[in-house]
């Protein structure tokens, strides 16, 4: 009798709208993405980098331990004697749409050669275009050196 | 201004209703735009979001996201309405047309002002049931044409829930005709007159809560939109639709919420009467404000019956369509037709009959004599 009364009195429902009315005056949580962003951890593993050392040699020793270690097998590794004598890669590619962004491969790389940077903000306009070639992650390894360097700096604390 | 005003009422009649037709559907139309735009900010709000506030503002930022709708109608007229292949072509185009049509055709008795409706008609009422009834057939004809299962199923079940709730409705519409007296719409309007304590709200407040639960029901809206279920039938009977043919659905269910928030306001609470008739009148404004130029006759003239008043309950209701949207789960489906058949046909049953014996005893404002 007593539900029955509840029921028809519809108090459960008035409560549930006078929750959603108090949530209507409560300050929000949004953040207006391109004009406000949350903030990212030095962390962030967002595009792909090769890194080279100061004076300009590429860190990437051809180990293909990346390649090993990569579990969605979007880094593909050719390798060949450069003509110092050293082992050197002559492809390095990473498919893009393949890549899970897990960060095993920048765990793996003795040199820390490949490394996941804090760009997210990236897109292709082609076909083809998700595949980032060497002299491409070479690219932006020399583009963005500065912001990559600070992040390994604040985060090698930890490592 | 007088020459103007002498040259309109000198214009043939038909010309003028023309005019008035004209008006009251553009008005509507983007009512109806603006109203798509609430929701998504209301919603947004109780969800503790912001809502769309990317496309455009006034001037100063003021209202950012205010031309939403318009950027939402040319992506909608922009693109291609896909007819399948084995649809019946015919239907399929004219389906759409009959669920908006009524929509808008009820607003014909729908008194808007004292003096102002565009058809007084006598079983103004009657009309309304009558054009409510046609919006299913479009529902039926679209999931029917598109010849596709989930089309097909969505259809069956809006076109059974409309149904069963109509039924309900139109109960509760009876207590309104017996307080009233009357099947005209301006009739049952001047008969609530005396502040809001006299409206139909406060003596018909069960019949209030069935016919604004049925009225949801009806315009398919949250919490009984099972037409749509994301897993198993997409969007219910207008899943084949696109572009501009799926905007008139969108129209249609907009249309007939406003419709439903108005109809609401006219049969219990009291239309374009001000709640504040008999508590304070035009005439007991303060002669020192009433003679400021504009915000004094502004102020006179609010106070008193008009349309602004239609506005605001017109607006409260749609808020409570919102608000219930942005609250309630979505119910089962045989826990709509239990509640439609058992629950709230019997308390409308019930209620009219305490009505009538209210009426026999001479409690309440009743007009209907034995």
């Amino acid at each position: 009798m007593r539900s029955i009364i509840k029921t028809f009195l519809l108090t459960e429902l008035l409560g549930g709208l006078w929750v959603t009315w108090k949530k209507l005056w409560k300050p929000k949580f949004t953040v207006n993405y391109p004009e406000e962003k949350t903030p990212q951890s030095p962390r962030f593993r967002g595009l792909h980098a090769l890194r080279r050392y100061p004076n300009g040699e590429e860190r990437c020793i051809a180990c293909k331990l990346c390649e090993a270690v990569c579990p969605a097998v979007c880094i593909t590794i050719d390798s060949d004697v450069s003509q110092d004598g050293t082992r050197r890669t002559t492809r390095y590619d990473i498919d893009l749409f393949k890549c899970i962004y897990c960060g095993f491969c920048e765990e793996a790389c003795p040199v820390d050669a490949i490394v996941l940077t804090r760009i997210h903000e990236y897109h292709m306009e082609h076909r083809g275009e998700n595949i980032m070639s060497k002299d491409k992650l070479l690219a932006v390894g020399e583009r963005y050196d500065a912001l990559i360097s600070a992040d390994k700096a604040a985060d090698s604390a930890y490592r | 201004m007088k020459n103007l005003l002498e040259q309109w009422t000198a214009l043939p009649s038909y010309v003028r209703d023309t005019a008035w037709i004209l008006v009251v559907t553009v008005v509507l139309i983007l009512c109806v735009a603006f109203t798509t735009l609430w929701e998504r900010k209301v919603i947004g709000w109780m969800q503790l979001r912001k809502g769309p506030n990317r496309v455009g503002s006034l001037p100063f930022g003021f209202l950012p996201g205010i031309f939403q709708p318009f950027a939402d109608v040319i992506k909608l007229l922009i693109k291609e309405v896909v007819i399948p292949s084995a649809a019946n072509k015919v239907l399929f185009r004219i389906a759409p047309m009959i669920t908006l049509i009524p929509a808008f055709a009820i607003w014909a008795v729908v008194p808007l002002s004292p003096n102002m409706v565009l058809g007084n008609v006598n079983a103004g009422l009657l009309y309304v049931l009558a054009l409510t009834s046609v919006g299913v057939y479009g529902v039926i004809l679209a999931g029917w044409a598109s010849n596709s299962k989930y089309a097909f199923l969505g259809a069956m079940r809006s076109a059974a829930q409309i149904v069963a709730y109509e039924i309900a409705m139109g109960f509760a519409l009876v207590g309104v005709i017996m307080a009233a007296g009357s099947l005209n719409l301006g009739d049952i309007v001047k008969h609530q007159a005396g502040g809001a304590l006299a409206w139909n709200w406060f003596w018909l407040f069960p019949l209030l809560v069935v016919y604004f639960i049925s009225g949801v029901a009806e315009t398919n809206r949250a919490p009984f939109d099972v037409a749509e279920g994301e897993s198993e039938i997409v969007a219910g009977f207008h899943v084949e639709y696109s572009g501009i043919a799926f905007a008139l659905f969108f129209l249609a269910e907009y249309a007939n919420m406003i419709l439903i928030a108005a109809l609401t306001a006219v049969f219990f609470f009291g239309g374009w009467l001000s709640p504040l008739d008999g508590f304070i009148e035009p005439t007991d404004v303060p002669p020192a404000l009433a003679n400021i130029p504009v915000l004094g006759w502004a102020v006179t003239a609010f106070v008193g019956d008009g349309f602004q008043w239609l506005f605001l309950k017109i607006f409260a209701g749609i808020f409570m369509f919102l608000w219930f949207r942005a609250t309630f789960p979505r119910y089962r489906y045989d826990q709509i037709m239990r509640l439609g058949w058992k629950i709230l046909i019997p308390v409308t049953i019930v209620w009219i009959a305490v009505e009538g014996v209210m009426a026999y005893f001479k409690v309440g404002p009743w007009k209907m004599v034995g």
